[in-house]
C-alpha cells in the first residue's frame, strides 16, 4: 500500500498537466477495474499534454488484445489492426510520413508471441516509435491462456498444471538485437517511474521499447504482488542519461548506478534473476533511424513523368 | 544443309522462327536469349520469349534435371506468344538436349547446334549417355550440326561456361542476319554494372561465333523485318509492371523475395529512388503487405508484390485492408501451386484464392493482364481503382508474362496519374470517418495529418464513427457498403470484346495471360471452317458485364485455363464429383450457364496446338450431344 501512496502523491503533484490530460482521452477506457492499462493510459495522457503534440499528428497503433484496444482510447489518429502485426504498420506509417509521432501498443502475446518475428526486425530498423509492450504475463482478452512471459510454473487454461517453460525475457531479447538503441522497463504500480520512462521514449529518437510490468485483474492478479508488497526486491537502474525519479528513492531503497550507454552491462543486468530491475537499461542516440536512412528527396510529377520517358528509351525499339 | 562444305549458303525466306537456347543452368542461356530478343524486337521483328528455368541456381550438370533455357519465337508479324515447337535448338550437351525432346518441345525438323565436345569425350559415362540420347532422339528428323562451343570459348576466355553462351549468340546473330551494333548495345547495357572489358570479351566471343558460322554453316535464315509506324519498347511483363507501378505513383513498394515476383522489386530497387521513392524490403511476407498498408493509411501510394505462397500469408492483412477500406494494389504473379509447387512456372491457379481468400465476407477488385503490354497499364488502373474505391486490388500475372520478352506501344505518360500532395484539409465538423454514401458504399478518405478527423479504424466490425460495434443492423450496413462498391465499379466496366463471330458453335474464354494461345488457336479453327470465337476477361472481381447474354448466343461455351480440372470420364469422376476449372467454376455460378472448361498445368504456357485440338475435340463432343 505504501508505494501506491508514494506514487499517487507523485501523481497530485503534476496535477494541473492532469487536466490538459484528460483532452487526449477520447472515451473512457473499457478495461476491467484494476487493469494496468488504465495507468499506461494516464501515463500517455500526461506526457501527449505535456509535449504538447498535436492530436491529428500523432497516430498510436495497435494489434489485437486487451492493450491494443488502447487507441480507441486516446483522442488522436489510431490504427487498431491484426494480432501481432502492430509493428510492420506502424513502419509504413513511419515511411510514408516521418512528420507524425507513432506511438505502439502491444501486449505480450502481441509482440512475443505471434508477432515475435516483427518485434526483432522492427528492433533492427529502429524507426522512431514509442513502442509501449504491456506485459501482464497472459493472454487476457481470449481470456487465460499462457503466453511467452508467463512465469513458470503458473496456471493457466492451457497450462492447468502451470507454465512448463521458462518465461521468455524481452528484455534480453531486445537487447540482443543489432541496432536496437532503446530498451526500459518500467511497471504499473510505480506510476512516476512509468511516466518518466514514457518521457524518455518519447525523447529518443528512435525506436523506444518500452516494457510494462502491469498486473491483469482477473488472472495474474498476484503475479507482481511480492514485488508491489516489498519494494527491496526491486532494483531500479538510475543514471543522469536514464530514469531517475528523486521522489522514488525513499522507497526503492535498491539502486544501481547503470550508464544505459553501456550495452554489456545492461544485457548482464537484463540477465540477473536475483531483483526485479526497472529503469533504463540501453539507450543510444547515435544508431541509425530507418526513415531516415531510407528518406530520398521528394521529385515533382512532371520530373517523374520526364524520367520515366527517359527510362523508356533502355527499352526503346 | 549443315555444315559448309561447297562454299554456298542457302538462304531461306521464313514468316516467323522459334529458337531454344537450352544449356546447363549457370552457362548463360539467359543472357544470351535476352539479348538475342531484345535484338529482334528492336530490328522491327515480333518477339516473344519463354524462359525455361529450374528451380535451383545450379542444379548437377549435364542431366535431363539440369535445363535451363529460353525459347524465342519472333518474326514478321506481332507475336503473342510462345508457338507450338522450336525450329533451330542451341544445345550445350544432349541430356539437356534430351529433356527438351522429351517434353515435344522441337520439331521434327528442327536444326539442332550441338555442343561437339560430348560425342567423343573422354568420359566412358558421358560418351555412353551421349550415344543412349541420340539413340533415343533419333525417332526424328532432327538435322544435327555439330559446333565446338567449347573449344571456340576457351580460345577468349578461362571458363567456357562464361563464353558459350555469347559464341553462341554470334551463331544466331550470322544464321539470322542480326545487327551487330543492336547487339554491341545490348551487352553493354546487360553488363552495365561490370567493368569494361567484361563488355569487349563478351562482344569478341559475339564476333567469334559470327566467323565461325561463316566459316562452317551452309544455311540462313531470313525473317523480314517491317519496323513498326509507332514507337515501341521491349521487356518482360514484370519490368512493364515495375514501370507501371512507378507511371502511376507508387513511392512504396514492400516486398519479400518470392519467385517469381521478386524481379519487380528487382527493377523497382534499381530506380524507384529517382522517383522519390523506396523499395522496402520486410522481414517476411506479412510485414510486407503491413508496411504498404501502413503507409497507404497515411497517404502515400504503397504497392506489395508477392506470388502464391505470400498471398496465402498476407490473407489476414488483406482483409484488414478491406475492412478498414484502405487503398492497396497486391501484384500477385502467379506461379505452381499448391504449396512450394513449381516457384519457376506459369499457373493459373490463384484465382479462386485471390477472390475469395480471406475468411468473412472480403470483396475486393481481381484483374488479370493479359499481355505484358497490359501488366505496364494495369498497375496504373488498379492504383486507380483502389483509391476511388478505397479497395484492395489485386493484380494477377504469371510466370508467363513475368519472364516472356515482349513489345508493345510506347505509354503515354499523363502527370495526373502521380501523387499529388497528401490531402491534410480540416474534416467539416460531423463529417464521420465511414460516411458511406448509401447508394454507392463510398465515403471520404481521411488521412492522419486532417485537423478534425482523428478516429480510431479497426478490424472489429464498426459504424459510421468507426465505432467498434456488434449491433446486428450496424454490421450487415458494413458488409452490404464494402459489398455495394464492388456492384459501382463493375457499372463502370465494359462487355469484353469478342474476337470472331458475335454467334456461332463454341465461345473460348479464357483469362490473363493466355490470350496470345487462345487466339492463335481459335483463328485457326476459324480457318478451317469451325464457328468459333475467343473472348478473354481482364476483370474476374467483378465480372467483366453481359456475359451471360453473350454465352447466350454460342452452343457451347468453354474456358481455356492454365489450373487443374477432372478430366471426364476418369475414375471416381462423376458428374456429381466433377471439379471444374476456376474460371469454369467461376462462370458456372455466375451466368448458370453450363461452361465446360480445358484445362492443363503442365507448368508451362498452353500451346496454340494444344488448343487448338482441345476446341475441335469440343465441337465434335458438342456435335455428338446435339445429336443424340
Amino acid at each position: 500500500m505504501s508505494s501506491l501512496a508514494i506514487s499517487l502523491l507523485d501523481l497530485e503533484a503534476d496535477s494541473q498537466v492532469c487536466l490538459e490530460a484528460d483532452d487526449y482521452q477520447k472515451r473512457p477506457g473499457k478495461w476491467c477495474a484494476g487493469c494496468g492499462d488504465f495507468g499506461a493510459l494516464n501515463a500517455v495522457k500526461r506526457l501527449l499534454a505535456k509535449e504538447q503534440l498535436q492530436p491529428e499528428k500523432t497516430v498510436f497503433v495497435s494489434g489485437i488484445g486487451c492493450s491494443s484496444r488502447f487507441p480507441h482510447y486516446v483522442n488522436t489518429y489510431g490504427f487498431h489492426g491484426i494480432h501481432g502485426r502492430a509493428l510492420p504498420v506502424a513502419t509504413g506509417i513511419k515511411l510514408a510520413r516521418p512528420e507524425l509521432d507513432v506511438f505502439v501498443t502491444m501486449g505480450d502475446g502481441d509482440c512475443t508471441s505471434i508477432g515475435a518475428g516483427h518485434w526483432i526486425h522492427a528492433t533492427r530498423y529502429n524507426a522512431d516509435m514509442v513502442v509501449l509492450m504491456l506485459d501482464n504475463n497472459i493472454y487476457g482478452l481470449t481470456k487465460n491462456q499462457t503466453s511467452p512471459t508467463t512465469p513458470q510454473g503458473y496456471a493457466s487454461m492451457t497450462s492447468p498444471k502451470g507454465a512448463v517453460l521458462p518465461a521468455l525475457d524481452p528484455l534480453q531479447a531486445t537487447l540482443g538485437v543489432s541496432n536496437a538503441s532503446f530498451v526500459a522497463q518500467t511497471a504499473d504500480w510505480v506510476p512516476a517511474h512509468l511516466y518518466a520512462t514514457m518521457q524518455a521514449a518519447y525523447d529518443h529518437p528512435g525506436f523506444s521499447f518500452v516494457r510494462i510490468l502491469q498486473r491483469c485483474p482477473k488472472f495474474t492478479a498476484d503475479v507482481f504482488q511480492k514485488n508491489i508488497e516489498n519494494p527491496d526486491l526491486t532494483e531500479l537502474l538510475v543514471h543522469e542519461n536514464g530514469v531517475d525519479v528523486p521522489s522514488l528513492k525513499q522507497l526503492f531503497k535498491a539502486r544501481r548506478v547503470h550508464d544505459p550507454k553501456n550495452i554489456d552491462d545492461a544485457r548482464a543486468l537484463a540477465h540477473r534473476t536475483d531483483k526485479l530491475r526497472l529503469g533504463m537499461f540501453f539507450r543510444d542516440d547515435s544508431l541509425p533511424v530507418y526513415e531516415e536512412i531510407r528518406a530520398v528527396p521528394k521529385i515533382s510529377a512532371e520530373e517523374k513523368v520526364a524520367r520515366l520517358n527517359k527510362e523508356f528509351e533502355r527499352y526503346a525499339v | 544443309m549443315g555444315t559448309k562444305a561447297t562454299g554456298q549458303v542457302n538462304v531461306e525466306e521464313v514468316p516467323e522462327h522459334t529458337v531454344e537456347i537450352i544449356t546447363n543452368s549457370g552457362e548463360g542461356a539467359q543472357k544470351c536469349a535476352q539479348i538475342f530478343g531484345a535484338t529482334c524486337a528492336k530490328m522491327g521483328n515480333g518477339v516473344w520469349t519463354v524462359e525455361i528455368i529450374p528451380a535451383e541456381i545450379e542444379p548437377p550438370h549435364h542431366t535431363v534435371t539440369s535445363t535451363s533455357g529460353n525459347i524465342i519465337r519472333f518474326g514478321t508479324g506481332k507475336i503473342t506468344n510462345w508457338g507450338d515447337q522450336s525450329k533451330l535448338a542451341v544445345a550445350f550437351n544432349d541430356q539437356v538436349l534430351l529433356s527438351r525432346h522429351r517434353l515435344d518441345s522441337l520439331r521434327d525438323d528442327c536444326i539442332i547446334l550441338l555442343e561437339a565436345a560430348w560425342k567423343d569425350s573422354e568420359d566412358e559415362e558421358l560418351r555412353r549417355m551421349y550415344d543412349e540420347a541420340m539413340e533415343e532422339m533419333s525417332s526424328k528428323n532432327y538435322r544435327f550440326v555439330m559446333v565446338p562451343y567449347e573449344e571456340e570459348a576457351l580460345k577468349i576466355v578461362d571458363n567456357p561456361n562464361h563464353g558459350k553462351n555469347m559464341f553462341a549468340l554470334g551463331l544466331l546473330a550470322e544464321i539470322y542476319q542480326r545487327d551487330l551494333s543492336i547487339i554491341e548495345k545490348q551487352i553493354a547495357h546487360i553488363f552495365r554494372f561490370k567493368p569494361a572489358k567484361v563488355t569487349e570479351k563478351n562482344i569478341e566471343l559475339v564476333k567469334a561465333g559470327i566467323a565461325w558460322a561463316k566459316e562452317n554453316l551452309d544455311f540462313r535464315f531470313h525473317i523480314e523485318s517491317v519496323p513498326f509506324e509507332e514507337e515501341r519498347i521491349v521487356m518482360n511483363g514484370n519490368q512493364a509492371a515495375a514501370l507501371g507501378a512507378i507511371a502511376s505513383g507508387v513511392e512504396l513498394c514492400a516486398m519479400y523475395p518470392i519467385t517469381p515476383a521478386t524481379s519487380v522489386s528487382h527493377e523497382l530497387a534499381e530506380i524507384i529512388e529517382n522517383y522519390g521513392g523506396i523499395v522496402h524490403q520486410s522481414e517476411d511476407e506479412i510485414a510486407a503487405a503491413g508496411v504498404a498498408i501502413g503507409a497507404s493509411y497515411a497517404g502515400k501510394v504503397a504497392l506489395t508484390v508477392t506470388s502464391g505462397p505470400g498471398m496465402a500469408l498476407k490473407t489476414e492483412f488483406l482483409a484488414l485492408a478491406i475492412m478498414i477500406e484502405v487503398p492497396l494494389v497486391v501484384l500477385n504473379v502467379q506461379r505452381g501451386g499448391p504449396s512450394t509447387g513449381l516457384p519457376t512456372k506459369v499457373e493459373q491457379s490463384d484465382l479462386l484464392s485471390s477472390i475469395y481468400g480471406q475468411p468473412g465476407d472480403a470483396p475486393r477488385v481481381v484483374m488479370a493482364p493479359r499481355t505484358i503490354e497490359e501488366c505496364f497499364h494495369a498497375m496504373v488502373t488498379a492504383r486507380k481503382i483502389a483509391e476511388t474505391f478505397r479497395m484492395v486490388v489485386i493484380v494477377l500475372t504469371d510466370a508467363n508474362l513475368a519472364t516472356g520478352v515482349g513489345q508493345f506501344t510506347r505509354p503515354e505518360l499523363d502527370v495526373r496519374w502521380q501523387q499529388g500532395a497528401i490531402d491534410q484539409s480540416p474534416i467539416p465538423e460531423g463529417l464521420r470517418p465511414y460516411e458511406w454514401d448509401l447508394e454507392t458504399g463510398l465515403s471520404k478518405r481521411i488521412i492522419p495529418g486532417m485537423p478534425g478527423g482523428q478516429h480510431t479504424v479497426t478490424g472489429l466490425a464498426h459504424d459510421e464513427e468507426s465505432l467498434v460495434s456488434y449491433h446486428p443492423s450496424s454490421n450487415e450496413l458494413g458488409i452490404k457498403m464494402r459489398s455495394r462498391k464492388l456492384a459501382v465499379f463493375q457499372s463502370t466496366l465494359m462487355p469484353p470484346e469478342i474476337h470472331g463471330d458475335d454467334e456461332g458453335d463454341l465461345l473460348v474464354v479464357g483469362w490473363g495471360s493466355t490470350q496470345g494461345a487462345i487466339v492463335d488457336a481459335v483463328g485457326r479453327a476459324r480457318e478451317q471452317g469451325h464457328k468459333v470465337s475467343t473472348c478473354q476477361l481482364a476483370f474476374l472481381s467483378p465480372l467483366e458485364p453481359g456475359l451471360k447474354k453473350i454465352f447466350s448466343r454460342f452452343n457451347k461455351v468453354m474456358t481455356v485455363e492454365i489450373n487443374y480440372s477432372d478430366t471426364p470420364g476418369d475414375p471416381y469422376v462423376t458428374e456429381d464429383s466433377r471439379r471444374y476449372g476456376q474460371l469454369a467454376w467461376l462462370l458456372r455460378a455466375h451466368t448458370l450457364v453450363d461452361v465446360e472448361c480445358w484445362t492443363s498445368c503442365p507448368g508451362q504456357p498452353l500451346r496454340p496446338r494444344d488448343i487448338y485440338n482441345n476446341i475441335i475435340a469440343q465441337l465434335e463432343s458438342t456435335e455428338k450431344g446435339v445429336a443424340a
